[in-house]
């Protein structure tokens, strides 16, 4: 896998925004707006439409300002050619996006729940992720970007909560990218939208009005493929990204009690990830647990501790740990059970200090 | 549901709805001519009011309970549509798959389901028709050949048609018996559609495409989302006709001419039932963002179906007014209290996360709240 990747900037792109490497380095003088998650995505798409004329932003029910609010006030403002709804076909949403990006349109294409993102698959594994390699870079879909809900959010069940992350980050082609809180939102889609190859763009829909923030309202990015280390610590390194952030954050706080000091590191783009930070913290600390939401077999969870121990073997003073949803559909009523929540992954802090 | 008097006769009325007949004749196989009367009988059509206030009730009570808390995740009411399972079920019987949407309570209980089972499995609790596991979303009977509700939509529709092939490979030329597989207006977008029609036509399978057509897919008006709005059209090269969804007879007869059409082995037909739903779309869909209290409140008033079966009972002399009060409060007596029995039933327990995953395996995990299933 390759660990550094090179972002191609055109010179228009450099002179109106700024690329910061984490939320940290953005300056503190810069002006801010209370936003929460789906305004700053609504800021973010705000902003692409107004910078790239070529800007498309399209899905179901995104013209009345989208069920979760995120393109509220868009279509007002720039019109029916650039904002506008699609039927119900998220094959044909996805395919449309690729045709259009092909020709250099800037596709933003809305998947209304990720849970329905499947029959796009087809499209997004075998024909966007490979656009550009079959063709030897003759042709690419490079400025599609998908973006799509993702996430448990309390009483979601089935078809409401998944965290497909999984089944893209397996493809390459194509980069994973998910957000923590309304600031790396805003920073990584702009990021997302203008990196010049096909990017999913998940958001925890739990956060949409739970997470909120003071946001700079001015044009800036966050570097892709750059892991931030949210909480620096000594003892154990915890992985995780988008709402799970928060569990992991919670559990952090209360091993602290127990004089137990945690890294606390958001993975923000999943595919290609950033492997070199985490190793850098787990040859620091020499305890690694990776938390996320999805069913723990075969989820991002098992290539990260893989990829960790190759490099990481001989530091290790713990087995890494997975705390994950359990290997069943996502459930209704038992939601609760099912999820990786603050007391598992604080048990999975204890073991790994006492192993 | 006692009668003091049963009186079994059958009579036959000029059927004239709001929403008249209309055919898509592709020409590729004869076609009969379009329903111009109906038959019912008159204890039938007493149970038919039943269940259609039966299926109200209950869709209110959710619509109450969702609010109060008591349900969790999605609703989907019926509130509006009820003439379609009760019309169609008295030309369709129990051996005649059927498989639809999220929109599905009202299907439960006419395929011999009961308002308990409705409640129970949309709180989650023990006694739900699926234990409580699948929710508002997923309701299913397998006696009785309810394939059940799905959550994503128009995924039902291919399903739906391999359901019917059973009956086109063990009778080709009269298959005994039809499927009937739902979509709305907004699925009806969905290429698989498209790719089950082609297969249905190719293999002469017995399945109804049944569009329930209410208008609004979601918050997208049906003129916004296709190109086509004459549903009943979108089969092409397969038959389809257009019936009044908010007129119990109506339906009924559609579905005859459907399911003859289907019984004869001449291949798939497409129903489309112009409908129209008065809640939101789900418990969570402010409709007022879409369309106007008065234009729900001038559908009901011309078209509601209870409304039009309890006229037209009266001008036949079935029942009287009194009679359908009574009928009125009972119904109302006996959901509310299927109400309160599911409100009583224990929580699903926690062994059933993993259950019904694979048939045959077992799984144990510890966790810091106790072990979630035991290896046998």
């Amino acid at each position: 896998m390759i660990s550094k990747f090179s972002r191609v900037f055109s010179k228009v792109d450099k002179k109106f925004f700024a690329t910061y490497r984490t939320a940290k380095d953005i300056p503190a003088n810069l002006e801010r707006e209370k936003m929460n998650l789906f305004t700053a995505v609504n800021n973010a798409l705000d902003i692409t439409l107004q910078t790239d004329s070529k800007a498309l932003l399209f899905g179901e029910d995104v013209k009345f300002g989208g069920v979760f609010r995120c393109s509220l006030g868009l279509n007002e403002k720039y019109g029916n050619d650039r904002v506008f709804n699609t039927p119900l076909c998220e094959q044909g949403i996805a395919a449309f996006g690729i045709g259009l990006a092909s020709t250099g349109v800037t596709a933003v294409a809305e998947i209304q729940f990720a849970d329905y993102i499947f029959p796009a698959f087809d499209q997004l594994v075998n024909e966007a992720a490979k656009y550009r390699y079959r063709s030897g870079n003759q042709f690419n879909c490079g400025s599609l970007t998908i973006r799509t809900p993702c996430g448990a959010v309390g009483h979601g069940a089935h078809y409401h909560s998944q965290s497909p992350e999984a089944y893209f980050a397996h493809t390459p082609g194509l980069k994973v990218v998910i957000p923590r809180d309304p600031v790396q939102c805003k920073g990584l889609l702009l990021a997302a939208i203008r990196d010049k190859n096909p990017v999913i763009f998940f958001e925890p829909k739990a956060l949409y009005r739970g997470a909120e923030d003071m946001v700079p309202k001015a044009d800036y990015e966050l570097e892709l493929h750059v892991a931030d280390v949210v909480k620096e610590g000594t003892d154990v390194t915890l992985v995780a990204w988008g709402a799970q952030m928060r569990v992991i954050s919670e559990a952090a706080a209360m091993a602290e009690k127990d004089g137990i000091s945690c890294e606390v590191i958001d993975l923000q783009t999943l595919y290609p990830y950033d492997l070199d930070t985490l190793c850098q913290s787990v040859n620091k600390t020499g305890r690694c647990i990776i938390s996320h939401e999805a069913p723990i077999t075969c989820g991002l969870g098992a290539e990260l501790t893989a990829a960790i121990q190759e490099k990481c073997f001989l530091r290790l003073e713990a087995p890494i740990q997975r705390i994950c949803g359990y290997d069943t559909p996502f459930p209704l009523v038992h939601e609760p059970i099912y999820l990786p929540d603050k007391f598992k992954v604080y048990e999975g802090i204890k073991k790994a200090v006492k192993f | 549901m006692r009668f003091s008097v049963r009186c079994l006769e059958k009579r036959t009325v000029a059927l004239k709805p709001h929403v008249p007949f209309a055919l898509h004749d592709p020409g590729r196989v004869p076609l009969a001519p379009l329903p111009v009367e109906a038959t019912y009988d008159t204890d039938a059509i007493k149970q038919n009011l039943a269940m259609m206030l039966r299926i109200r009730r209950m869709e209110t009570l959710s619509d109450q309970s969702y609010k109060l808390k008591k349900i969790r995740g999605f609703c989907h009411l019926y509130i509006g549509q009820e003439a379609i399972p009760v019309g169609m079920e008295n030309v369709l019987n129990w051996q005649d798959p059927i498989v639809t949407g999220y929109r599905d309570h009202g299907w439960h209980i006419v395929r011999g389901g009961t308002p308990f089972e409705v409640f129970a499995e949309m709180f989650g609790r023990v006694g739900g028709c699926s234990k409580g596991k699948g929710g508002s979303m997923h309701m299913y009977n397998v006696k009785n050949n309810f394939y059940g509700g799905n959550g994503i939509v128009g995924a039902q529709v291919p399903l739906g048609a391999g359901l019917a092939w059973r009956f086109a490979i063990e009778n080709p030329t009269a298959p005994k018996n039809v499927a009937v597989t739902f979509y709305g207006d907004g699925a009806a977008n969905q290429g698989q559609i498209f790719e089950a029609m082609n297969i249905a036509a190719l293999q002469k399978i017995p399945v109804i495409f049944a569009c329930e057509n209410n208008q609004f897919g979601m918050g997208t008006s049906k003129k916004r989302a296709s190109y086509e709005t004459d549903f009943y059209k979108r089969g092409h090269y397969i038959p389809g006709i257009k019936v009044d969804g908010m007129n119990m007879l109506a339906v009924q007869e559609g579905t005859r001419w459907a399911k003859e059409h289907c019984l004869a082995g001449k291949g798939p037909v497409v129903l489309e039932f112009d409908s129209y739903r008065y809640m939101g779309h789900s418990m969570s869909d402010p409709d007022s963002a879409y369309r106007s209290k008065s234009d729900i409140q001038a559908v009901r008033n011309e078209r509601d179906c209870i409304a039009q079966i309890k006229n037209f009972l009266v001008s036949e002399g079935v029942m009287t007014t009194d009679e359908m009060e009574k009928l009125d409060k009972q119904i109302k007596k006996e959901v509310d209290q299927e109400l309160i029995k599911a409100e009583q039933s224990p929580p699903t327990p926690m062994s059933e996360l993993y259950t019904d995953i694979v048939l045959g395996e077992q799984y144990s995990h510890r966790t810091c709240q106790g072990t979630v299933w035991n290896t046998a």
